[in-house]
């Protein structure tokens, strides 16, 4: 007690620094794993992965991905499962289809017709799970089945396509250099400029968003995380946009969905840290009784969860087949799965309460690097399947390791 | 007659509480032997020690059956020697036939097969012995509670008991399935069992028992005889509650004003039962600056007419009406409930009151955030200030609101609750066992922070089943039993006696 009361420098830092790191060791670690990860596959693919073109890949192949895990970690912190993302996927990218293709409609009409027959097929679903207490694993189970059905009956057996440009836009598309005159600046010829100027502008508002939040965590007396820590990370991570952000410039420059994906992702973590529905999701996946004595509209809320993630399904399946330019009775197919995997992958748990927006990108990232890599090497879908496997279960044996540790 | 169980000087402590200080129970060879005293007196904790469920070594003491020293590892140990405890909640499962439940875990098989031949001939014997006819392939959930009690009964007798030990067994009985229990009881003492029998309802005990055990705060008071001693009621209240009244609650100045709440023919049926009416006719009022007492037994009710009260948040065909400064006040959901003024502390804070793995601060700004946000948007910093305030006021004991309520100690759990509550700033606060598990010093700044809530001009409801705490707190108490508020007591002429004759006597 004396050394402590008399020499409070060192010794109280270094635990307060060991502290810290092990409260988040999950944050941290999750971020490791994916750049050791990323390492790997860039040394054995000899340096394809981080190819422009293949970094555009990435985005694309799992924008659908990430989109769905937005939804599913609201409803898996609410302490809830949706099973039949991955056919609502393939229903809505066939109802598109149908309505584009065959029926003539227009890409204006058709899209907001498809995101409301989302969100119509999670207020059903969510509907018996929120007021009739139907566990949701049962109910999106039927969901699954069903939607499943529904898009082989709604296609015939048969793929329709192909879509109007424009709606492959939403998937394939850039967004336009406008800003073309920093080629000639720079004087150099592939360029977007746009691409760059993003990539650094959005790299500078995390610098300053970190640095004001840091500020009023130290008013406030919130546990502060180291000033290494805060500086690496935030080196990483602004690096890594501006770094993303080049490769993307020097190839065909932003794709659209990695912008829709962008500003969801930062809607959906705005809405999950800063709002009360946000904070009510997480007590009512906490312990919904006390929520529900606590004057929160536990069912309403249950019931929202669900129409969002119907929405997003739906937004999903039409990028998903936007992206093939066809719609076939076999899209999404065990989507649900890597939806899921993400979502725990980055940290969300089963029994409700806890998770965050940024682990179930960083999660489906994970999930989507492994999947493009492995490919790229050339290994086999039967030991791609094992081993991301394999890495899920090692993702949750380490958050069920570390919590028993912690108490 | 000799001693069948001797347990001498028995002490049995528990981090920061002393739960039985050495405690002796003498129980004779064939005889009804009566175990009797307050909710939290220790009566269950000895009957743990009783039957090895805490084994041997974690308590002092010694405990001699049948004339031999016995120190039980477990119950399956004091099974094998014939002391079965059936406790309250009955231990059977619902989907499984009478004849099942009364050989789980001890089945009639040979590896592993069951010979359902002799499972349902010892059955029919053993439903004889207790006067159930009923089938034993009958599921346990298509019979009465009173017949539940009869089948555990008849599974302890197929364990060869020698000690039956039950604890409040008629409790959730009619008068007739009341009747017909002591009547085995009887029946059984006659064959040689001995029994002990936890009980509240002092009329039972005085008719059937042999011999009467009171024990107050972890401690034996008195052993009663009825060859010797004339066992009363007024006697067996004296011992159960007479203890002196020392400096353990803070004074206040009570000065009620007018009425706050008013709650009129309040019924409520129970949420599957539905046959079953819970509350019945209930009738209250609470005043400006008032603290209102509800006493009672565990099960009386108190807890659901509170819960049903608040947004409906127990039961079903609630009717009835709640009027706040003299208006009918929407209570049906609990968010209304709090927007009309009301706030009630859950008597089981982990389950029902905190979300345990979140911040101080997340749970105390819970029931009310949208007093520190904005169009939907939280402000930390505001909530920070909240908490921090709360955290200083009403010495919550913890390095900061970034703690995780899972890792406070009780007292400072339920001060998080009573701040959640606060913030909410209700007209009426409902408090359902403030004081439970709480050690001796957070109990006493608990009662301060009640009198300085009734201090602004709040109206306090407290529900506890520590008599002495009511005493000291309340300016008025009711009294509840099966559902119904049965007596209505100033301040000044409550006595524990009084209020436990209102319970023993309705």
């Amino acid at each position: 007690m004396a050394t402590d009361t008399t020499e409070p420098g060192a010794a109280g830092q270094d635990r307060s620094v060991s502290h810290y790191l092990a409260n988040h060791l999950r944050d941290y670690g999750m971020v490791l794993a994916l750049i050791a990860i990323m390492a790997f596959f860039q040394f054995t693919t000899d340096g394809t992965l981080l190819r422009p073109v293949n970094i555009t890949n990435l985005f694309l192949q799992n924008s659908y991905i990430i989109i769905m895990a937005l939804g599913m970690l609201l409803v898996i912190v609410a302490g809830h499962i949706d099973l039949s993302v991955g056919s609502v996927v393939g229903f809505v990218g066939a109802l598109a289809a149908v309505m584009m293709v065959e029926w003539g409609w227009s890409i204006y009409l058709a899209v907001p017709a498809c995101l409301v027959v989302g969100i119509a097929i999670g207020a059903a679903q969510g509907y018996w799970i929120a007021y009739w207490k139907i566990p949701s694993f049962i109910v999106t189970l039927a969901g699954m089945l069903v939607f499943r059905g529904a898009s082989l009956w709604l296609l015939e057996g048969q793929s329709v396509g192909p879509f109007p440009r424009e709606f492959q836009a939403l998937s394939t598309g850039f967004i336009p250099d406008l800003l073309p005159f920093l080629k000639g600046l720079f004087g150099v010829e592939r360029m977007n400029g746009f691409a760059i100027v993003t990539g650094l502008l959005i790299a500078g508002l995390i610098i300053w968003l970190g640095l004001t939040a840091r500020a009023r965590n130290r008013a406030y007396g919130m546990v502060a995380e180291p000033m290494a820590f805060f500086v690496v990370r935030n080196l990483l991570v602004a690096g890594a946009i501006v770094f993303v952000s080049y490769k993307l410039a020097t190839f065909r420059g932003l794709p659209n969905v990695l912008i829709t994906m962008g500003i969801l992702t930062i809607i959906y973590a705005f809405l999950t840290e800063s709002t009360t529905l946000g904070r009510r999701i997480y007590a009512l996946g906490g312990n919904e009784k006390a929520a529900r004595l606590s004057g929160i509209r536990t069912e309403r809320l249950t019931f929202l969860t669900f129409v969002n993630m119907g929405m997003l399904a739906a937004l999903a399946g039409l990028i998903f087949a936007a992206r093939l330019n066809t719609a076939t009775p076999k899209a999404g197919v065990s989507f649900e799965l890597d939806v899921i995997a993400a979502v725990f992958i980055g940290g969300a748990s089963m029994s409700g309460g806890v998770g965050k927006i940024v682990g179930a990108v960083v999660g489906a990232f994970i999930m989507g690097v492994m999947n493009n890599g492995m490919s790229i090497m050339g290994i086999g879908i039967d030991y791609q399947q094992v081993i991301k496997g394999l890495v899920l279960l090692a993702a949750v044996i380490f958050d069920v390791y570390n919590k028993n540790k912690q108490s | 007659m000799k001693p069948l169980l001797e347990m001498r000087s028995i002490t049995k402590t528990f981090p920061g509480v002393k739960a039985l200080d050495a405690v002796s129970l003498t129980v004779m060879e064939g005889e009804i032997h009566a175990l009797v005293g307050e909710n939290g007196a220790g009566k269950s904790t000895l009957m743990k020690v009783l039957s090895g469920v805490y084994p041997a070594g974690s308590y002092e003491g010694e405990i001699h059956y049948d004339g031999e020293l016995a120190e039980f590892s477990g119950i399956s140990q004091s099974e094998a020697v014939g002391i079965i405890i059936i406790h309250q909640e009955l231990a059977l499962v619902p989907l499984l036939s009478i004849a099942e439940n009364l050989f789980i875990g001890n089945e009639c098989a040979k590896r592993g097969i069951i010979n359902w031949r002799e499972t349902f001939q010892r059955t029919e014997a053993l439903l004889k012995k207790v006067g159930l006819s009923e089938a034993p392939g009958t599921l346990v959930d298509r019979i009465g509670v009173g017949k539940q009690q009869l089948v555990e009964i008849a599974k302890a007798l197929s364990k060869d008991v020698r000690l039956l030990i039950l604890d409040e067994p008629t409790s959730a009985l009619s008068e007739k399935d009341s009747q017909a229990l002591l009547g085995l009881l009887t029946e059984l003492k006659r064959q040689g069992v001995t029994s002990i029998i936890i009980s509240h309802k002092l009329n039972e005990v005085r008719s059937i028992a042999d011999r009467v055990t009171v024990i107050r705060d972890g401690a034996t008071i008195s052993t009663l005889d009825a060859r010797g001693d004339e066992i009363t009621e007024d006697r067996i209240i004296r011992d159960m509650v007479g203890r002196d009244m020392a400096q353990r609650f803070p004074a206040r100045d009570s000065n009620p004003g007018d009425v706050l709440m008013e709650v009129k023919n309040w019924n409520v049926w129970h949420p599957e039962h539905t046959e079953r009416q819970v509350i019945r006719n209930a009738g209250l009022t609470v005043r400006a600056g008032e603290v209102v007492g509800i006493a009672g037994l565990m099960g009386s009710g108190r807890t659901e007419l509170a819960m049903s009260i608040f947004g409906r948040s127990y039961g079903r065909s609630i009717s009835g009406e709640v009027l706040i400064d003299g208006v009918a006040a929407d209570v049906s959901t609990v968010d209304r409930a709090i927007a009309s003024g009301l706030a009630y502390v859950t008597e089981d804070r982990k389950t029902l009151g905190l979300v345990l793995d979140e911040t101080i601060q997340r749970n105390i700004t819970l029931a009310n955030l949208p007093q520190v946000s904005r169009y939907g948007v939280i402000s930390e910093a505001e909530e920070t200030r909240v908490a921090e305030g709360y955290r200083k006021a009403i010495n919550i004991r913890a390095p900061g609101v970034f703690q995780k309520v899972v890792n406070l100690s009780g007292g400072n759990q339920q001060k998080v609750v009573l701040s959640k509550w606060l913030f909410a700033d209700p007209k009426v606060l409902i408090l359902d066992e403030p004081t439970r598990g709480i050690d001796v010093g957070a109990k006493y700044e608990i009662y301060g922070i009640i009198n300085a809530l009734v201090a602004q001009g709040r109206g306090v409801l407290m529900i506890s089943s520590e008599l002495p705490e009511l005493l000291g707190m309340c300016d008025r108490i009711y009294v509840m039993n099966e559902g119904a508020l049965v007596g209505e007591l100033a301040a000044a002429e409550a006595s524990q006696e009084r209020i436990m004759s209102f319970i023993v006597r309705s």
